[in-house]
C-alpha cells in the first residue's frame, strides 16, 4: 500500500467514522452496565407492579353484560388456577380448539364470562398514557403468578406442535421491502440494534434470557409491554405488514420462542430499558 | 380516578424505610401529539409524607420527574405498627392519599 493511499484511506476512515467504531464497542457495554445498574436499584420495585395492581383488581371484580368476576377463567390448569398457568403457554384449549396465549386467553374469559363484546375490550390492546389497557393489566397480573416457574410445553397436541412449526417457519422468512427476518437480527450471536444487545433467540439460552423477562415494564415508553406488543413491534421494524392480535403466526411465534426457551425460569413482568 | 399507590414501610433499627410507586403519566407540557398540538402539562407538584400524622418528607416536584414515579426515603423515629401515609398533588389538582402500616 503506498503512503498516499494509505494517508487518504486513513481520511476516509475518520471523515465516515468508521474508526469511532472501538469507542462505539466500548459505550456498548457502559450502556449495558447502566441498563444493568438501574435495574438492580429497582429491585423489587419494579413499576409492573401498578399493572399487576389493577390487573388483580380487575380479576376479581363483577363486569360486563353478566356482572361476572374472572375467577372461573380457565388458563389451562383449570378454572380460577392462576399459579403457574403462564409458565405453560401456549397451549391447545378444547373449548374453542385452538392453540392460544395468554392474551387471547384472557379474551376468550372476558367474552364468555362477562360477556363483553371482543371488540370492546380490545379498544386499547396496548397502553398509553391515560388510555389504560386492561387486557395488560390482566395480563401482568397472571405472568406475576408464574414467577420463580420453569417454563415447561410439551406439546402433546399436534395443533400445538403445529404452531411450533408455523413460528419455527416464520422466525425465518424473509420477506418485506428489508428483506427481513427475526432471524437476520436474532438468528445469530453477537448482533445489536443502535446499542442494545440482541438475544439471540434460536438457541435456548438466548431465547430463557429474552422470553422469562416478557412482558416487562419499558422504561423508555413508561409503559408495561405484552409479548403481543413485542412481536408487534418487531414486525413494525423489519417494515413487514402489521402483525394481526392473537393471529394464528403471532400465537406461531410466542409458541416457537416459549419452546426455544423451555427449562428457562420465569421472571417476568421484567424491567426493561 | 388515579390507580392506587405501592407503597412499603419497613421498620430497620431506629430508622423507617419507604418505597413507593405512583402511577402518573408526568405529562411536561412539552410534547406534542401526532397532530401537532401539544399535549398539555400534567405532572405531580407536591408530595408529602406523614407518619401518624407527623409530616416526615415534603417534596416540590417538577416536569423532569419520570412518568410512574419510584420514590425511596428513610426517616428516623418511626416504629412498627406506624401509618405512613403518601399524598400527592398535581398540577390539574388532583390528589390522592394512600396509606400503609410499618412492617
Amino acid at each position: 500500500m503506498n503512503t498516499r493511499f494509505a494517508a487518504r484511506l486513513l481520511y476516509t476512515m475518520l471523515a465516515s467514522g468508521t474508526l469511532l467504531l472501538a469507542g462505539a464497542v466500548r459505550a456498548d457495554t457502559s450502556t449495558q452496565d447502566a441498563i444493568a445498574e438501574y435495574r438492580e436499584m429497582f429491585g423489587d420495585d419494579n413499576p409492573a407492579e401498578l399493572w399487576q395492581a389493577r390487573g388483580e383488581a380487575l380479576w376479581h371484580e363483577a363486569r360486563g353484560p353478566q356482572k361476572a368476576n374472572l375467577e372461573a377463567c380457565d388458563l389451562g390448569l383449570g378454572p380460577g388456577v392462576i399459579a403457574g398457568a403462564y409458565a405453560q403457554l401456549p397451549r391447545w384449549f378444547a373449548d374453542t380448539g385452538q392453540v392460544q396465549d395468554l392474551e387471547t386467553r384472557l379474551v376468550t374469559c372476558v367474552t364468555s364470562l362477562q360477556g363483553i363484546p371482543r371488540d370492546d375490550f380490545l379498544k386499547v390492546k396496548f397502553g398509553d398514557g391515560e388510555k389504560k389497557s386492561e387486557l395488560e393489566a390482566l395480563t401482568a397480573y397472571v405472568v406475576a403468578a408464574s414467577r420463580g416457574k420453569p417454563l415447561t410445553l410439551p406439546l402433546k397436541h399436534p395443533a400445538e406442535q403445529a404452531a411450533f412449526d408455523l413460528g419455527k417457519a416464520v422466525f425465518r422468512y424473509r420477506a418485506g421491502p428489508h428483506d427481513f427476518a427475526c432471524a437476520t437480527c436474532h438468528g445469530e450471536p453477537g448482533k445489536r440494534i443502535r446499542l442494545q444487545e440482541l438475544p439471540q433467540l434460536n438457541t435456548a439460552l438466548g431465547a430463557r434470557e429474552a422470553y422469562t423477562h416478557w412482558p416487562a415494564y419499558r422504561i423508555s415508553q413508561g409503559e408495561l409491554r405484552s409479548m403481543e406488543w413485542r412481536l408487534q413491534d418487531c414486525f413494525r421494524q423489519q417494515r413487514l405488514p402489521q402483525l394481526k392480535f392473537g393471529s394464528e403466526v403471532a400465537i406461531g411465534l410466542t409458541m416457537y420462542l416459549a419452546k426455544t426457551a423451555e427449562g428457562g425460569v420465569l421472571a417476568a413482568p421484567g424491567i426493561k430499558r | 380516578m388515579s390507580d392506587p399507590m405501592r407503597i412499603r414501610a419497613v421498620a430497620n433499627g431506629d430508622k423507617v424505610e419507604v418505597k413507593i410507586l405512583m402511577s402518573h403519566v408526568m405529562e411536561t407540557g412539552q410534547r406534542k401529539d401526532a397532530d401537532g398540538a401539544v399535549v398539555p402539562a400534567h405532572y405531580i407538584v407536591k408530595v408529602v409524607g406523614t407518619c401518624n400524622g407527623r409530616e416526615v418528607l415534603s417534596a416540590d416536584w417538577g416536569p423532569s420527574v419520570s412518568k410512574n414515579p419510584y420514590l425511596s426515603f428513610r426517616f428516623k423515629g418511626g416504629a412498627k405498627g406506624d401509618k405512613v401515609k403518601i399524598t400527592w398533588t398535581d398540577t390539574a389538582g388532583e390528589q390522592r392519599s394512600d396509606e400503609v402500616s410499618v412492617g
